[in-house]
């Protein structure tokens, strides 16, 4: 006996116009994801990710520095929250087609609600990806020569970066940025503003930077804002730091 | 402008136990709330104002100029005025509706009593960041809700609604944060459960006169 006869050739050809069929819808779903993906460019953060971001790391992986409850709230609810919001504030209008740069770079210029959020999306992604497990210590390479060029001494930036975090009234960021003139400078902003704002006081490309709201740490610090600034130096990741400084010199 | 005067300061007592507002409002909560953060202010404010010629004034003269002061005045006085009002229109066996003149000068302004919880509820909700939410009875004796930020308060010469404020809540994240974490609309519907509307109505009266 040969090859058993296929009981029926229409078969063959049904599965090879099904193969068609699939190949086309997934060249749609491919050219609608990229199409989609484009029009999510708001989301080209320092992450770099373009859909809701994970956390680096664990939500225990800060501690005892941070503790796990506040990571998981402050990722999963705040950070979330900000997420939703900016995109059902910018879905479908112009903006979704802007990078969060461009944004920021024209701030007074869109709802105020695409600024809050734009922020608090923006501000917590660098956020996380300037902390991480296994990290504080000091700063090496070129971004430590900066420090040391711009502020003196390591221990002068730090000095100066803790009085910028505890010095904010109210809820904001602290922020070590690279101006314009390359040079380093603290600064500090209130609510989710920050230093890539055209309205911000001071502007420039954050590298480093640290949330005072009081979500940020009131489960475990509660008042004491400044036991949490100074325990926010034992998780400082000074390699994500650097990449950042590398990046805001090209 | 008020040109009252006064001759001393003094850090006032919780006018309940720390508990009394459970469970809406922890006892946790309001011990740190009344002993470090409200302290802290009453302190600060004191030290920015001792010795100088604000000592003698009270703190509606200082809030009508308050914006040519040192901004430790501004936010330290605004915080131990705040509270300590935060404190006085809450209590336990709180909650209910407004009786009286109150109650009709509230229907009179927003409709209802309804219509005005919705109104204050929103300005709680949607002030971003720290801040405070207010009744106030303006110039013309009407009533308006309105918020503010940090410890800024309506009677601050840089307030963008200005009156006399007869109900406060206070909607920094220190307020709720160990209870409710980021859900402030329920620590806003919990609120109603404490307010003193006979305080309320005290401050609705002194503002009349």
């Amino acid at each position: 006996m040969g090859h058993p006869i296929p009981r029926c050739p229409h078969f063959n050809l049904n599965q090879s116009m099904k193969r068609n069929v699939v190949l086309i819808i997934a060249f749609i779903l491919t050219a609608f994801t990229t199409q989609a993906q484009t029009s999510l460019s708001i989301l080209q953060t320092p992450s770099g990710k373009s859909v809701f971001p994970p956390l680096p790391y664990a939500y225990n992986a800060l501690e005892p520095s941070i503790d796990s409850l506040t990571m998981s709230i402050h990722y999963s609810k705040h950070f979330k929250a900000y997420y939703d919001n900016l995109m059902k504030a910018v879905s479908g209008t112009p903006l979704a087609d802007k990078t969060i740069n461009q944004i920021f770079a024209n701030i007074a210029d869109v709802p105020v609600v695409v600024k809050n959020n734009a922020g608090g999306f923006y501000n917590h992604d660098l956020f996380w990806e300037v902390m991480g497990p296994n990290s504080g210590g000091l700063p090496t390479g070129e971004v430590a020569e900066a420090i040391n060029k711009s502020f003196g001494s390591f221990d002068n930036f730090r000095k100066a970066f803790d009085d910028a975090a505890k010095g904010r009234f109210g809820s904001g960021w602290a922020w070590l940025i690279v101006k314009e003139d390359k040079s380093l400078a603290i600064t500090s902003t209130a609510n989710q503003d920050n230093p890539l704002m055209s309205t911000a006081e001071v502007k420039g490309i954050p590298i480093l930077t640290l949330d005072v709201w009081e979500h940020a740490y009131y489960l475990k610090y509660q008042n004491k804002r400044a036991d949490y600034v100074t325990a926010f130096w034992n998780v400082v990741n000074w390699q994500a730091v650097a990449k950042f400084y590398q990046n805001a010199l090209k | 402008m008020s040109q009252c005067e006064r001759t001393s300061w003094e850090f006032p007592a919780l006018p309940y136990a720390y508990n009394a507002l459970e469970p809406y409002i922890d006892a946790q909560t309001m011990e740190i709330h009344h002993t470090k953060h409200h302290r802290a202010y009453f302190d600060k404010f004191y030290a920015a104002i001792q010795g100088t010629e604000l000592e003698s004034l009270c703190m509606k003269h200082i809030f009508s100029m308050v914006s040519t002061l040192p901004l430790a005045v501004r936010n330290n006085g605004g915080g131990f005025f705040n509270h300590k009002l935060f404190w006085k229109v809450m209590g336990p066996n709180g909650g209910g509706e407004p009786q009286g003149a109150l109650a009709e000068a509230i229907n009179q302004s927003f409709g209802s009593f309804e219509k005005f919880k919705t109104l204050f509820n929103e300005a709680a909700a949607n002030r971003f960041g720290s801040g405070w939410a207010w009744l106030i009875v303006k110039e013309d004796g009407s009533l308006a809700v309105t918020s503010t930020a940090n410890q800024d308060n309506p009677l601050m010469d840089i307030a963008e609604v200005k009156g006399f404020p007869i109900l406060a809540l206070d909607v920094w994240e220190h307020a709720y944060y160990l209870k409710y974490q980021n859900r402030r609309p329920e620590y806003v519907s919990a609120f109603w459960n404490v307010v003193n509307w006979s305080a309320v109505t005290e401050r609705f009266e002194k503002a009349s006169q």
